[in-house]
């Protein structure tokens, strides 16, 4: 037989006294709240994407995009850029014999100049870079070994680096300022530019370096060890990184604003780069007060102290002039993925309803 | 005696001391003892009565709860992680910052944990702290103590009502008997009285095993006395206290049930861990490559500290275990932990649905199961009980056939067939007007309008002749339980239950269904030998009361002074099962009023006002294999012995008296089997009434043999139940009844429309097949022009034969084929080499019917089809004969209605009508089935196309495992920034509107079979995900190649534009937004530029330092985001177009009706419903010709076409 109380049932209203112990002795209904939220009625829109509602879509995408397209493709073309590669691959190349017979020991520092000319004028200011390819400058392990409480001007990781730094961390019992393998593979060629003037005399183009690393890298990340604002001072007991010909103090001995960790050259390394095949901002032809061109079109020669050896690993050296614009340097690829993307939804808009 | 080394002897001693120990508990008596020091108390070797079902304690929580969620396999990959990182040459993150993930998970679940022991605590807490009295010797009184001071030892008084703080040894109640009466409701989910018998002496050692009363029972007798000071003494003894309570004992873990879609999530899983494993193979193969390709050593490979470089074999070898590192958020381990947070929120969502809620019984549905809400869209067979299910299980006495004579009671009929709302209209008022409380219980049920000819016939005979007889069974021969209404029953079982339950609440499922099991052996109190106790008194459990009352209760007075002070319409009656109720007011009504009942008696007033108390002699309770229960009686004036019998028309008519002759009985049997069709084809329940007298020789003689049986250690039931059959022959037929069990509200149209679903409704009952199909065509289970084959054990050799040509193939041809099988042959079908082709029939079946099945049976049967066709399967049920079969199915529903909880308690959903199961499945499944599949798929997309990301990185940093994004950001970026929405739109997201689910049925057969979550489903989007970061990673490739751009300034763009095409990507998967689902994308889109803005600031440390400010003052940040985000898009964009505009699944229609005005849609919805059901029509008029091996087929299973 079933177990079970006929009466049980309307009972359950009556229910007090035992169960008032309990503490629910005031007997309250458990029906649910009747609001919006807990009976799953909020006001809702309820989007159907269908052909006739998402196609007008389309259709506006591709006209905001075509514009667009447009403007970033002529923006990219009106950029002026020209490069050189100096890597001195090639047996004609004036560089040959420096990339050949490059020594990390040699204390004479090997020269080579390269002959170029500029077909067209490059009006406002140019950007002198350097590129390089096939370097890894995203490596892993690369991209940890430094110490950025050091650079940070920290006193304690001066004399007492992260680990990350190994092995670039000490040299001789030295703490090396700056550690780590990043700053001990700092970029070391030097770049300067003559324009030829068409009587032959050589004018050296004048290479503005300062304002070439962020603003906010230069004045807030970066700073020399404080306490004395004599460099040499400041970092002693430390010991240059290995693969540097002079201590860090001496990057720049002209400018105190430009030496030390706030070197514009260092920190423009120290931002590794995204992709091994790059450029970095070495310096800056301001544009001329006069009405003529930053560079005029003409005969130039790029003389290099050739110190960077990128032949291990199969890499190779560019020096680049760019103007530039908003969207940075010359890039075409932006505006045609715009201008066809932007086709694309304004046919599939303008087409398919019809 | 073999040689046994004295250590051996010494640990065999032990073990047999604690052996005694176990079995045998001395207690003794606390009073002597009180006020004395702690130590000097001889219970306190026992624990005390505090209850405690917490997991952890404050102090221990973060190691246990660590111990504990470190069994989960998922959390130990995550550590396994965390490790390798603290390997240096493999790391990939920072070690501390790979912590991050597995602390955030651990410390969510370890709140969550801690949540739940929390309430948990405050459950205990208020249990523990409920009063109750116990005796102290100082103050000579009882006290009012918490429930946790109670010891072992201690005298305890349980008043009326009062709920039982521990369990108890009844020494003593108010009743002069000796007798008190106790719910179990608690604990098996019973809710009649059970009877219990004080002992009678003091100094009692009670065995461990054995067990009186339990917690939480309510012990329902007059107050207890103890005005007599030798009495005082004779309270309830103490002796299992709190955790040592039988309820507390069969407190087990929790039961688990992994829904279909979370089986196959992990498959999911596996198949991400095998990508996983090839992305990082590749990795470690392009690392190696890419080391062999240098000609010598370049200045950017970093050498090991001490100066020499890994060979590049070593080197790619550690890169495998970096990229398992970096990649590893392509194995969504927080994927679990969110689906554990969706769930909570749908359940919260369904346990607060109104429509859900029974204003009757003040009850919602209970969500007991957490954690297969989404199986509940998917369900293809539902199998229901009948009784309490389908119907109400408030019985209505319809009609009655006494001594071969028909009493139709028409009036009553029309009475309760009318119109039923204006009934419950009316009763409605009523209520209103008596402010709800003073009015009688079950007022329909109670309320017999008599049959004139019938009143005419007993108000014209007053002599005791077959009429007076008839209604004295229906009187008597019944275990209902008379109480005065104003000292009724108080319900609190409901409430504690939930108490109960929650106190419990990691495990409530498996704890009840534990206890039911455990219910059925109830054990004896076995008297030790030191015990004045005879065994006798103690052996008395349930049906043997009367073995020993015989020879007090001659000696006791009923209390006849207070009895007939009350009047008859006072009276409440308590039945163990509805029928039982139904007769006895039947009886009632015709002035046959069972006014009390004790162990011993039974007192009835007759119509003309006098009141015989009839000595109980015997109680042959009800089983279900006798299918029948009798009382054996001494009339007062007669002195007769009579043993009234009620039972099953089958079970009875066999045992009819055969009369040489009397031609007269003969007719009257088989008028009364014909009356009897005539109630089973209504639908009636129907039992026959006998009587039988016995000369006292032969009572006597029976008697001594019962005694053996009661008093038999081995084998008892069987002895008890052979002694019944013994004396239940020669029956003398009195009449029969039919009884009505009408239809819950709604339930043709729950079934039309779960079967328009696509579900498959079986109903599994006790009932006879006549009853069973009578109901089936009630509740639209069966239609009219149904062909129903009816299979019996009769002809099931034909069956047999038939089988082979009767092949579904042919079957199929008719759609509305309905199976009727009763248990005997379902038996035979389940044997192993019938059961394939049962299955196959039953599936072509429109719907089946098992008629008298066992319990067993029923589980049986939803094992068999679950396995065989792998199928999701649903039980609902109401009483404990349906509890195997809810826990055999995938889902369990238990009806919490008439019959007691244990089928609540064993499922997995609760609900309170039948009715509520059409807006459970079609819409809360639907909607849970189809978030959760959404989710899901999703959040593997999300986890994919955020880290492929990295993966194509790797191509451009010579696979060194470098990631172009902080990690502290790549951290956020999964636990901040895109946790919530998923989450969000696994909660609320809504496809189609309840109104629409609700009125297109067939909208749920999407989720049937694999539904949304499939094979195909979770590929396409991987392979979204693999375009989508393809194009997240390269349009900033080709756009930024060459530049002067540094890593983190290239990440930035990626990352956003990755955070973009995922959050945009959820906003076209989202189907009905909200100002929640505005707020939450918004909110993570404004949270990731606060925080990476502020990360970019903040951490001076941080390579990555001002980029994103450097980033956003960039005009070609945005360009790049922008035409990356829409091109990642559009194909899915164009994709959902597609399939919105070209495809026409139901679901997208319903979705652009949903768009519509109501009005409109209502329409749409009439419109569509009338032309679908022309269409069925126009099949079913088509097909109506049967095959011919069909036909052969009905020629020899009996066709029952009505």
């Amino acid at each position: 037989m079933m177990a079970s109380s006929y009466n049980a049932k309307e009972e359950d209203g009556h229910h007090s006294g035992a169960a008032g112990h309990g503490g629910a002795g005031a007997v309250k209904s458990r029906k649910p709240d009747n609001t919006a939220f807990k009976q799953q009625r909020l006001p809702a829109w309820q989007p159907i994407l269908t052909a006739g509602t998402v196609l007008p879509a389309f259709f506006v995408i591709g006209l905001i995009f075509i514009p667009i397209g447009i403007g970033l493709y002529v923006t990219s073309n009106n950029i002026k850029e020209f490069e050189i590669d100096y890597t001195g691959v090639d047996s004609n190349s004036p560089c040959y014999s420096c990339a050949r017979n490059f020594s990390s020991n040699s204390t004479t520092p090997c020269t080579c100049s390269l002959n170029f000319t500029l077909e067209q004028p490059f009006e406002s200011n140019v950007f002198m870079y350097y590129g390089l390819s096939n370097f890894y400058q995203n490596h892993r392990r690369y991209v940890k070994s430094r110490d950025d409480s050091q650079l940070n001007g920290d006193l304690s990781s001066l004399k007492e680096p992260s680990k990350e730094c190994e092995p670039y961390r000490t040299s001789e019992s030295f703490p090396i300022a700056p550690c780590g393998a990043i700053a001990n593979s700092l970029f070391n060629d030097t770049l300067e530019l003559y324009y030829v003037e068409s009587n032959g005399t050589r004018n050296l183009v004048p290479l503005v370096k300062k304002g070439i690393a962020w603003w906010t890298d230069k004045h807030v990340k970066f700073r020399n060890p404080s306490g004395n604002s004599n460099l040499t001072i400041a970092f002693q007991g430390t010991s240059k990184p290995v693969n540097w010909r002079k201590p860090v103090f001496e990057l720049d001995p002209l400018d105190s604003e430009n030496n030390g960790f706030i070197n514009e050259d260092f920190i423009v390394w120290m931002r590794t780069a995204a992709l091994p095949t790059f450029r970095k901002l070495y310096r800056i032809i301001q544009k001329k007060p006069s009405t003529t061109p930053t560079l005029p079109s003409g005969r130039y020669i790029l003389t290099v102290t050739y110190n960077y050896p990128v032949l291990s690993f199969d890499g190779r050296k560019r020096m680049i002039l760019s103007t530039i614009s908003w969207m940075g340097g010359k890039n075409p690829f932006l505006g045609i993925a715009y201008i066809t993307v932007g086709s694309i939804c304004f046919f599939l808009g303008a087409d398919i309803p019809n | 005696m073999p040689w046994m080394s004295p250590l051996a002897r010494i640990r065999d001693a032990l073990a047999g001391q604690r052996a005694r120990d176990k079995d045998l508990r001395n207690l003794v008596s606390n009073l002597p003892y009180e006020g004395l020091d702690k130590w000097k108390q001889p219970n306190r070797h026992f624990r005390n009565n505090g209850i405690k079902t917490t997991k952890y304690s404050v102090l221990f929580f973060i190691p246990m709860n660590l111990f504990e969620q470190f069994h989960r396999l998922a959390n130990l990959y995550f550590v396994g992680l965390a490790i390798l990182n603290f390997v240096p040459v493999v790391q990939a993150f920072e070690p501390e910052v790979a912590l991050i993930p597995i602390c955030v998970i651990l410390a969510l679940t370890a709140i969550k944990d801690a949540w739940e022991d929390f309430r948990r605590y405050k459950s205990d807490k208020k249990l523990n702290r409920l009063p109750c009295f116990v005796y102290s010797s100082k103050e000579k009184c009882f006290v009012e103590k918490r429930w946790k001071d109670v010891r072992v030892g201690d005298f305890v008084k349980v008043e009326s009502n009062d709920i039982v703080p521990a369990d108890l040894l009844l020494l003593y109640t108010s009743d002069p008997n000796g007798v008190c009466h106790i719910e179990t409701a608690n604990l098996d989910g019973e809710t009649n009285l059970k009877q219990r018998r004080a002992v009678p002496g003091v100094c009692i050692t009670v065995s461990n095993t054995d067990i009186l009363l339990i917690i939480h029972a309510v012990i329902r007798t007059g107050c207890l006395g103890f005005s007599h000071p030798d009495l005082v003494l004779k309270q309830h003894l103490v002796y299992l206290k709190g955790h040592e309570t039988k309820a507390m004992l069969n407190n087990n873990g929790p039961r688990y049930k992994r829904s279909r879609l979370e089986r196959r999530l992990n498959i999911d899983v596996i198949f991400c861990i095998l990508l996983l494993f090839t992305m990082c193979i590749i990795g470690s193969l392009g690392h190696y490559l890419w080391l062999e390709s240098m000609p010598s050593v370049p200045l950017y490979l970093v050498p090991q500290t001490d100066g020499h470089l890994d060979t590049p074999s070593l080197s790619s070898f550690y890169k495998f275990f970096s990229m398992i590192i970096l990649l590893q958020v392509l194995i969504p381990i927080s994927l679990y932990v969110s689906i554990e947070l969706v769930k909570i929120g749908q359940i919260y969502f369904i346990t607060n649905d109104l429509d859900l809620y029974d204003e009757e019984t003040d009850a919602t549905i209970q969500c007991k199961a957490l954690n297969i809400t989404e199986d509940l869209g998917q369900i293809q067979y539902i199998f229901s009980d009948k009784t309490g299910t389908l119907t109400e299980n408030k019985m209505v006495f319809r009609r009655c056939s006494i001594m071969g004579r028909e009493y139709p009671h028409k009036e009553n009929g029309m009475f309760l067939c009318g119109p039923k709302r204006a009934l419950k209209m009316y009763i409605y008022k009523i209520k209103i007007l008596m402010f709800t409380k003073s009015l009688p219980p079950n007022q329909q049920e109670t309320e017999v309008i008599l049959d004139q000819k019938l009143l005419r016939q007993i108000r014209g005979t007053e002599k005791i002749d077959a009429y007076q007889d008839f209604f004295l069974a229906l009187a008597i021969c019944n275990t209902v339980v008379v109480s005065m209404a104003t000292a009724k029953r108080l319900r609190v079982s409901a409430r504690l239950t939930a108490e109960f339950q929650q106190t419990n609440q990691s495990n409530p499922l498996d704890t009840l269904s534990s206890l039911v099991r455990r219910a059925g052996s109830w054990t004896r109190l076995r008297a030790p030998i030191t015990s004045e106790t005879s065994a006798n008194d103690l052996t008395t459990q349930g049906q043997s009361v009367n073995q020993t009352g015989g020879q007090t209760c001659s000696l006791h007075v009923p209390p006849q002074g207070t009895a007939p002070a009350v009047p008859a319409g006072k009276l409440c009656y308590e039945a163990e099962s509805p029928d039982e109720a139904a007769l006895v007011h039947t009886a009632k009504a015709y002035g046959f009023v069972l006014m009390s009942r004790t162990p011993d008696s039974v007192t009835v007033q007759l119509p003309s006002g006098a009141q015989l108390r009839f000595e109980v002699l015997d109680t042959l309770s009800f089983d279900s294999n006798r299918k029948r229960m009798s009382v054996l009686v001494r009339h007062p004036i007669s002195k007769q012995c009579i043993l009234y019998t009620k039972g099953a028309d089958y079970a009875i008519m066999e045992l009819l008296e055969t009369p040489y002759g009397e031609k007269q009985q003969k007719a009257i049997a088989s008028d009364t089997q014909q009356h009897l069709d005539c109630y089973a084809k209504e639908g009636l329940r129907t039992l026959c009434i006998a009587k039988k007298v016995l000369c006292d020789g032969e009572y006597e003689s029976w008697a001594v043999q019962r005694q053996h049986a009661l008093a038999a250690m081995d084998n008892r039931e069987q002895l008890i139940m052979d002694s019944a059959v013994q004396i239940e022959t020669n029956l003398c037929l009195l009449g029969a009844t039919g009884v009505e069990d009408r239809l819950q509200d709604s339930v043709p149209d729950t079934v039309m429309t779960l079967r328009e679903a696509g579900i498959q409704v079986w109903v599994l009952t006790g009932d006879k097949p006549e009853t069973a199909v009578n109901i089936g065509y009630a509740c639209r289970l069966l239609e009219q022009d149904d062909l129903v084959i009816n299979m019996s054990c009769k002809n099931l050799c034909y069956w047999e034969k038939q089988s082979c040509s009767a092949d579904p193939r042919n079957v199929d041809t008719t759609p509305d084929i309905s199976l009727v099988i009763d248990g005997r042959t379902l038996t035979m079908l389940m044997s192993p080499d019938l059961r394939d082709r049962f299955v196959d029939l039953a599936r072509h079946c429109r719907s089946v019917l098992c008629c008298r099945v066992t319990p067993l049976q029923k589980s049986e049967v939803v094992k068999l089809i679950r396995e065989k066709l792998k199928v999701m399967t649903l039980a609902v049920g109401d009483g404990a004969n349906d509890v195997n079969m809810i826990q055999a199915a995938d889902i369990g529903v238990g009806i919490s209605g008439q019959e007691g909880m244990q089928a609540v308690m064993a499922s997995d959903f609760a609900i309170s009508r039948f009715k509520h199961l059409k807006k459970l499945l079609l819409v809360h499944g639907h909607w849970c089935y189809s978030r959760l599949a959404n989710m899901i798929i999703y959040f593997f997309y999300k986890n994919a196309a955020n880290v492929n990301l990295l993966f194509w990185y790797q191509f451009f940093c010579g696979f060194t495992a470098n990631a172009m994004i902080d990690h502290w950001l790549m951290i956020f970026f999964n636990l901040l920034f895109t946790s919530v929405p998923p989450i969000m739109f696994g909660i609320m997201d809504k496809d189609v509107s309840a109104e629409m689910l609700l009125g297109l049925p067939e909208l749920y057969r999407t989720g049937q079979g694999k539904g949304e979550y499939s094979f195909f489903t979770f590929w396409i989007s991987m392979l979204d995900a693999f375009y989508q970061s393809l194009v997240a990673f390269f349009i900033p490739y080709f756009t930024y190649r060459g530049s002067d751009i540094d890593i983190y300034a290239f990440g930035t763009p990626l990352n956003t534009i990755s955070l973009f095409t995922i959050l945009l990507h959820l906003s076209i998967e989202i189907k009905a937004w909200t100002i929640v689902h505005v707020f939450i994308i918004l909110g993570s889109v404004t949270l990731y530029f606060i925080v990476t803005l502020a990360y970019g600031v903040r951490y001076l440390n941080y390579s990555g330092y001002w980029t994103l400010q450097a980033q956003m003052v960039d005009p070609m940040f945005y360009l790049v985001c922008l035409i990356s985000t829409v091109i990642a898009l559009l194909p899915r964009y164009l994709f959902h177009v597609l399939k919105n505009s070209i495809t026409c699944s139901p679901i997208v229609e319903a979705r652009h009706l949903d768009t519509l005005e109501p009005s409109t849609r209502d329409q749409w919805i009439k419109e569509w419903r009338s032309f679908r059901g022309r269409v069925q029509d126009k099949t079913s008029d088509v097909s109506v010709p049967p095959s011919p091996s069909l036909e052969n087929l009905q020629d020899d299973t009996k066709q029952v076409k009505l």
